[in-house]
């Protein structure tokens, strides 16, 4: 139930006397207020500072350390209060939520103290009001990537049991865990400088021999470029090797785009090793060579700015997409223009649109090389307007763009965690709510449980209810009455509609056909909880942190003395004496286990804990007996 | 007969087409506060005692800090006690058995007096009132369709898991029987006499009425 309406609750009984006329039968008698406390003042000393509050105030939630019996454990008989040697300001928040029913996080305390005060009081963070939520889940995952931050560079330590092949991943990603990997990490380097330079230098013109003009020096001396080519050829291709063998998950390495560029860097040395000197092919093989400047981007491996550059390129790639539209259809407005205005004149450069767009872009980024140049009026005045449209459209949005991306970027960022939050928040506070819809249900059955274990004297499974709870459930149990038809969780319900839909035989189970015409004597037999559980788990999504129950194993019978307790669910003999039941023996077949309270929060159901099952089947001849399988 | 029907069914008509059910005396409402009749007039006009009263203005501040329930509010309130089903429809109807004069609000008062007939009143009070609550168009006469729609949202309340399963004419089969068991003079209505005199002779119903006494 929600606890912020509790004081409405003496209403709420109240207002069912209006049911009292309709009802057929009589009603389960009210829970006794034994204790009969005034509402007392409560004082909480936080560290000196002294609170003081309304027991029926604390009471309001009572699964928080506050609201149980909890807080007995702090008591201090001498001083007649409960004392908390925690943090009085955080302590503020805490009870303003009982007071208020809304939890707030003040913005000045750190998030981790906030968090630690919270835990101790037992309440989840999940009820943070929505004007102060998204403030803490900021900060929470600002302090949770600093601790990751701090825990990655714990990662350098050598685990103990690594195998020859993590240690040589680790030597790889983490140059700095060994000598070895510093010595490799600088010889790949220097290598790759080495391979960047000799391309660069082979094309250079070097000094012309006694018969011929300049020629590069790749073709002056070709042996030494091709040794010097061969040697960072096979290193890279060591390493790239190495690399894919150390890999943990070799498919993924060798879809990363470190590999591909590695890949990249060393195929057109083998190809043109494979190829011949085959006049029609030499020539495409020379333009592969040009992939061999990809092996500057190796460079990034070394280089944490260049890492975070193509990083950042990449997140912003739809916004400098859209740079490129635009500006894709200025240059062909512009361009389009320019031909048609040229087009009169002779010997024009402009001999096409697309001859145009090289003009265009020159003019608009503000190059003018001049070797396109427009002749006529018309020509001249497009192309003054091209090149101050050029201006406004590159200097202006450039800048705008670029902050831009920053703040749409983070803002995106932000909007959709608060949409993931959103669903997942919203998913744990429905658990943890829902809780309440079964928990009628939950204390019908532990009071009935509760019944046939004294019978027994096995050890007392009740959860101390409150009274708050209490009256809540005889006011539901009032319900029950007047309309003669019971709550059962919705696992139970669908498995009854699919035994009517199955049912032939009206005589089969005299308790469904029984209920059928029970509107006369609405007091039919709870004496068969129906609840045939073939596939095991009751869902414990519906089922708050109570005790589970796994199987009852129950038979009719008389009744035992009524006992003026809220439970008295069960075993109303009818009075049209359609029991003939001798000898009725209850037994209990399971002794459950507590779940810890709000852990579970997908909680998939009973699957872990194994549950060991009593069955002791008494025979009887009554035909209704109820058999529920155990987990 | 026929013509009485006729009468209470368009009476029942005139009512819903004038409840007042507009944004304006949200605005207005909420813009109100309300500040009950000091303790000793309350403390005159119900059973409570002071002590009773301190405690029960508490809790419905809280709830209500500008000392007024409007209907969304209390629908509210009412429906958090039972998560299973939907209790918007009954709490309609105890709304307006609570507003006694019809303004389209609970203030403090309105809500104490309800709650010193049903704690503290007499049988023939807390009768009285239920008569009230059943009587959806206050004509003196509790019609088969208003305790139809009475008994429906009762239901309502259990919602869907039931066990039985809840049926269409369950809350009908209900009716019939609480007709018969109250129309006397079968005649299609029931009156105040005939629900007063029925229920004093009904033992399960004089004794439920007595339940909740200790309730504050």
């Amino acid at each position: 139930m929600a606890s912020g309406v509790a004081a409405w609750l003496p209403f709420a009984r109240a207002a069912a006397i209006g049911w009292m006329p309709v009802a057929n039968c009589p009603m389960p008698i009210a829970p006794r207020d034994n204790s009969k406390r005034q509402d007392e003042l409560i004082i909480l000393n936080v560290s000196g500072r002294r609170f003081q509050t309304w027991r029926t105030t604390l009471d309001r939630y009572p699964d928080t350390l506050l609201g149980s019996s909890e807080k007995d454990f702090f008591y201090n008989e001498e001083s007649k209060e409960y004392f908390f040697d925690r943090d009085p300001d955080a302590f503020r928040s805490i009870l303003n939520f009982y007071r208020t029913g809304k939890l707030h996080y003040p913005r000045h305390e750190c998030i981790s103290a906030y968090d630690e005060e919270l835990t101790f009081f037992g309440i989840i963070p999940e009820i943070i009001g929505d004007c102060c939520y998204e403030e803490y889940k900021d900060r929470k995952r600002e302090n949770l990537e600093r601790l990751q931050d701090d825990q990655e560079e714990n990662k350098d330590q050598k685990l103990p049991n690594m195998n020859f092949r993590e240690t040589m991943w680790r030597a790889f990603e983490n140059p700095h865990t060994s000598t070895m990997a510093l010595v490799f990490y600088y010889v790949t380097g220097f290598f790759i400088a080495i391979s960047v330079i000799t391309n660069v230098v082979e094309t250079v013109p070097c000094g012309s021999t006694a018969n011929q003009k300049d020629m590069p020096c790749g073709e002056r001396y070709t042996v030494a470029f091709f040794c010097m080519d061969t040697a960072c050829v096979m290193i890279f291709t060591v390493e790239y090797l190495l690399r894919l063998f150390a890999a943990p998950s070799r498919y993924r390495f060798m879809r990363s785009v470190m590999s591909i560029i590695d890949v990249v860097a060393i195929l057109p040395y083998y190809i043109g090793l494979v190829m011949t000197n085959n006049e029609d092919v030499s020539g495409a093989f020379v333009t592969l060579r040009v992939f061999r400047v990809f092996r500057i981007f190796k460079f990034s491996r070394h280089s944490q700015g260049l890492r975070i550059l193509g990083y950042t390129l990449k997140s912003c790639a739809s916004e400098l997409g859209f740079l490129l539209f635009s500006l894709t259809m200025a240059i062909i407005i512009f361009a389009t223009v320019m031909f048609y205005a040229e087009k009169g004149s002779s010997s024009s450069k402009f001999t096409s649109i697309p001859a145009s767009f090289w003009y265009t872009i020159v003019t608009m980024t503000t190059l003018g090389y001049g070797d396109m140049v427009p002749k006529t009026i018309a020509g001249k005045i497009f192309g003054s307007i091209c090149s101050l449209s050029g201006v406004l459209v590159i200097a202006l949005p450039v800048p705008v763009i670029v902050s831009n991306f920053s703040r749409i970027y983070h803002q995106n960022q932000r909007a959709d965690k608060r949409r993931a939050q959103k669903k997942a928040r919203l998913a744990r506070i429905r658990i943890s709510k829902s809780s309440s819809a079964n928990a009628f249900i939950q204390s019908k059955r532990n009071g009935l449980l509760n019944e046939l274990l004294e019978l027994t004297d096995e050890q007392k499974l009740a959860k101390s209810i409150s009274l708050l709870e209490s009256q809540h459930h005889h006011l539901l149990q009032c319900l029950e009455k007047t309309t003669a038809h019971e709550f059962v969780d919705e696992q139970v319900y669908e498995q009854n509609c699919l035994e009517r839909a199955l049912q032939t035989y009206a005589s089969r189970s005299p308790s469904i056909s029984s209920h059928d015409s029970s509107e006369g004597t609405c007091c039919g037999r709870r004496g068969k909880r129906n609840t045939p559980l073939p596939n095991a788990s009751l869902p414990s999504s519906h089922q708050g942190p109570l005790q589970e129950l796994s199987a009852i194993h129950i038979q009719c019978g008389d009744p035992p003395s009524r006992t003026a307790s809220r439970s008295n669910l069960n075993l109303k003999t009818d009075n049209s004496g359609r029991i003939n039941c001798k000898g009725g023996r209850i037994t209990t077949a399971i002794i459950s286990l507590p779940t810890p309270p709000a852990l579970t929060p997908d909680g998939d159901g009973l699957h872990g804990p194994p549950q060991r099952s009593i069955q002791t089947t008494a025979s009887s001849a009554c035909t209704n007996i109820v058999k529920v399988s155990a987990l | 007969m026929d013509a009485k029907r006729v009468e209470t069914i368009s009476a029942r008509v005139d009512a819903a087409v004038s409840s007042p059910d507009s944004v304006e005396d949200e605005l207005e409402l909420s813009a109100v506060r309300h500040r009950p009749e000091g303790l000793e007039q309350l403390e005159a006009q119900t059973r409570f005692s002071r002590k009773e009263l301190q405690i029960l203005y508490r809790g419905f501040k809280n709830e209500c800090p500008s000392g007024v329930v409007n209907e969304e509010t209390f629908k509210d309130i009412y429906s958090q006690f039972f998560p299973q089903g939907d209790a918007s429809t009954y709490a309609h109807f105890l709304f307006n058995a609570f507003d006694t004069d019809h303004n389209g609000s609970v203030s403090f008062e309105d809500f104490v007096m309800g709650l010193s007939i049903l704690l503290r009143g007499t049988i023939q009070e807390k009768l009285n009132w239920a008569f009230n609550l059943y009587d959806i168009n206050k004509d003196g006469y509790i019609t088969k369709e208003e305790m139809l729609d009475i008994m429906k949202a009762i239901y309502d309340m259990m919602g869907k898991c039931t066990y039985p399963v809840l049926k269409e004419e369950t809350p009908r089969q209900h009716v019939e029987v609480f007709f018969q068991k109250m129309d006397k003079n079968k005649d299609g209505v029931v009156t105040i006499d005939e629900f007063i005199d029925c229920c004093q002779n009904d033992e399960n119903i004089m004794r439920s009425m007595h339940l909740f006494e200790n309730v504050l």
